[in-house]
């Protein structure tokens, strides 16, 4: 009986093989008089797929939007600029996909987009999903910028087509140890989420703190959709820590530091990109006061194309910028640069033109080493207060800092000097009123003495 | 020492919490033998709906103690609502259906529930007005507030107000006579689809109270958080033995106690070997051990066949 079935199933398929072939060789007489344009027709219109993937649903939410927010951004412009390559006219479409923070999901999806033969793929926005996604777009030969997933085996897995536009976490976590050395903190504790993102900023920290002579004194772990930390806070507390450093999101991370004084923990709280959100201090509350997260790259204030990034995003979106829309923002530049520089949107051709970005960026001039990873990336240490990031130092990448320093005097230069001017002319200006006031009157005088005559 | 009391503070507060959306769970499971997966959500919507209406008050520039009773009050309404709701759409056309079939649309509604909450409140994690004055106490060197107390009290006091309803007053009465045999029941003159419904009701009532609390205690809301919290409450459900009320309490105290215990104290005894996070896997294992020697739970009786 089943080999009846499997011949049927056979001729079957060879049925409809042969129908496909002779579909396939209906359409080519037509498309020889296309391939040789007589007189010039409107130009070709060619539409770009870009897959873009985060979790629009569970915790991180509102952190995959803001990504998405990101690239539609950067969609839109691009299709403003109406560029062409290649001859056609481009027209980029988003292909938004979420993955809910979820390494299954995050395959699945990318396994969607990869059927749905998307010319280039930026995210995911975790590294627990960007690193088991990347094999998959890496054997479809598929180029993938992530504007956020930071875990450092993203990029040393050997595959071609894995890109990120910001540092990884062996450069945040050896900042952040040398930061918290500097706070005079001799003991810490460590908590982290069990994520890919987590864990391996945890594990770079705590390298980087025993590095800089810190002691480990406990190592708790959590998971990402918890809301009590009081039973691991507590143990912490017993064993006196100076400084509780958290690998994971905002969303763990402001409850936490809020539980922390309930508590009366008096240490301060460290946190890498992922708790260096509003979010985190809408969460906390007052909690979070005098506490410290670092961020890869420079404060947008401090950039050149921060504040108009910031003007664009908060004027469209109608809401501040949570967290990595100008890195998401970037990569879907980068990769329309690549296309650019190719003058092709087949990946075969523009992938090797991604290596050799150098392209000056809303968050940094990036330019990608050997594996992907983001050349020369500073991280920036900010504290909270009074609700606000406040920017305290840069760690790393001490030319881009000391340019930027020195670009930001030059303006305060530039910003006296015009108040000088803007305080001369208005002098000159009440010269000139009092001026024409004094002719004025003459005028009014001559005037009257005329119609005394 | 001041630890250990701090680290059983944490566990009776969270305890209580799982207790009280367990109260829920096992109210509904009594009568109706049916696992209303959907209870989480209710918690969920308990809570948002809360921080919507308290919050306009209190920026209309109500007093925080009346914004936070109308809060309450229109939470628990709206709740009680959407119970009476779920039994009508999700349970009733189901009730003489395989026991499966409910179980289904439970998570059905409980996704629905979820996404309604994520179009109306959006994705964004949102603050709980603090609308109990945040009163810190020390004793013994472990730390609490008020509201931590107030928990504890209202899960009690929760609980003791339904042993009332169900073993001292009518509608009680005919409660445990529809959970014995409904047909029976009908046949003498109860109105089993009244009694059902006001199951839904109260256990929903109960589910905004929960929800109102947990919005207190973390002063954070988000349409999935009733996921985990209906997943635990309902493992402390049946650890105490589902469809008892004393049952539930005991399940979600133990629970939560487990929990901060193991979370405190696993790391240390096994030499750094189990880290806290099998915090988890130990509150199973226990649920897994109770199972074992009393497949009913610890106060759980004997319910025949509608068990």
């Amino acid at each position: 009986m089943q080999a009846k079935l499997s011949v049927v199933a056979l001729s079957i398929a060879s049925v409809f093989a042969l129908g496909a072939c002779g579909e396939k060789e209906a359409p080519k007489p037509v498309e020889a008089p296309v391939a040789a344009p007589v007189a010039p027709p409107p130009k070709p219109e060619v539409t770009v797929k870009l897959g873009h993937v985060a979790p629009m649903t569970g915790p991180q939410a509102h952190l995959g939007k803001d990504n998405e927010n990101g690239a539609v951004l950067a969609i839109e412009e691009l299709n403003a600029q109406a560029i062409e390559i290649g001859g056609a006219k481009i027209k980029f479409e988003l292909l938004a996909e979420d993955d809910q923070a979820d390494p299954k999901q995050g395959t699945i999806v990318a396994q969607k987009l990869v059927d749905a033969k998307v010319t280039g793929v930026i995210g995911h926005l975790n590294s627990g999903t960007t690193i088991p996604a990347s094999k998959l777009y890496s054997d479809a030969g598929i180029p993938q910028i992530s504007g956020s997933a930071t875990n450092p085996k993203y990029t040393q897995q050997g595959f071609k087509t894995a890109f990120r536009v910001m540092a990884n976490d062996v450069q945040q976590g050896k900042a952040l140890g040398e930061f918290a050395a500097k706070q005079g903190v001799k003991t810490v504790a460590i908590i982290d989420d069990r994520t890919a993102y987590g864990q391996g900023l945890a594990d770079e920290f705590k390298k980087g703190a025993e590095a800089n002579g810190l002691k480990v004194v406990a190592t708790e772990y959590t998971n990402d959709k918890a809301t009590d930390f009081k039973a691991i806070l507590t143990k912490i507390k017993s064993k006196k820590a100076d400084l509780v450093f958290y690998g994971g999101m905002d969303a763990q991370g402001g409850p936490m530091a809020k539980q922390m004084a309930d508590l009366g923990i008096k240490a301060k709280f460290l946190g890498g990109d992922g708790v260096c959100t509003p979010e985190f201090m809408k969460l906390g509350g007052p909690a979070t006061e005098g506490h410290y997260c670092s961020l890869p790259g420079m404060p947008l204030e401090k950039l050149a194309k921060g504040p108009e990034f910031k003007d664009k995003f908060v004027k469209k979106f109608n809401g501040e910028i949570q967290l990595y829309a100008p890195y998401v923002y970037d990569a879907v530049m980068v990769m329309a640069d690549s296309m650019k520089r190719a003058n092709s949107v087949d990946p075969v051709k523009f992938l090797p033109e991604i290596g050799k970005t150098s392209y000056d960026g809303v968050t940094a001039k990036i330019t990608f080493d050997e594996f992907g990873d983001l050349m020369s990336g500073a991280i920036s240490i900010y504290q909270y207060k009074g609700g606000k990031l406040e920017y305290v130092t840069t760690v790393g990448a001490p030319v881009e800092v000391a340019k930027a320093e020195v670009a930001q005097a030059v303006a305060e230069v530039k910003d006296a000097a015009m108040a000088v001017a803007g305080a001369a002319t208005e002098a000159g200006k009440g010269a000139v009123v009092a001026g024409a006031e004094a002719v004025k009157a003459g005028a009014d005088a001559a005037k009257a003495a005329v119609e005394k005559k | 020492m001041d630890i250990f009391l701090q680290q059983i503070i944490n566990g009776l507060v969270q305890g209580s919490i799982y207790a009280l959306v367990a109260l829920g769970y096992t109210m509904v499971y009594g009568i109706m033998g049916l696992i209303n997966f959907a209870h989480g959500e209710v918690v969920m919507i308990g809570t948002l709906v809360t921080i919507s209406v308290a919050g306009f008050l209190i920026k209309a520039g109500m007093p925080v103690i009346f914004a936070g009773l109308a809060g309450l009050t229109v939470s628990v309404l709206v709740c009680m609502a959407l119970g009476w709701g779920l039994e009508r759409v999700a349970y009733r056309p189901l009730r003489n259906a395989p026991r499966l079939t409910p179980l289904i649309t439970a998570i059905g509604m409980s996704i629905v529930l979820q996404n309604v909450a994520m179009i109306i409140w959006g994705r964004n994690y949102l603050t709980f007005p603090p609308l109990l004055p945040s009163v810190a106490f020390e004793f013994g060197g472990a730390h609490f507030t008020a509201v931590q107390v107030i928990i504890v009290l209202v899960s009690a006091l929760t609980m003791g107000g339904l042993l009332f309803l169900v073993y001292r007053t009518k509608l009680g009465m005919a409660m445990r006579a529809t959970s014995q045999n409904p047909a029976v029941a009908s046949l003498m003159g109860v109105n089993i689809n009244r009694v059902i419904a006001a199951a839904f009701i109260i256990g929903s009532a109960l589910g905004a109270l929960a929800g109102i609390m947990v919005g207190t205690y973390y002063e954070i809301a988000h349409y999935q958080m009733g996921f985990m919290l209906g997943l635990k409450a309902f493992t402390a459900a049946v650890l105490g033995g589902i469809g008892n009320l004393a049952g539930a309490m005991l399940g979600g105290i133990l629970l939560g106690l487990i929990e901060a215990l193991g979370a405190g104290y696993i790391g240390d005894l096994t030499g750094g070997f189990l880290g806290s996070h099998y915090q988890d896997i130990f509150a199973f294992l226990v649920l897994i051990v109770v199972l074992m020697f009393k497949p009913s739970g610890l106060f759980g009786e004997k319910t025949g066949d509608r068990a």
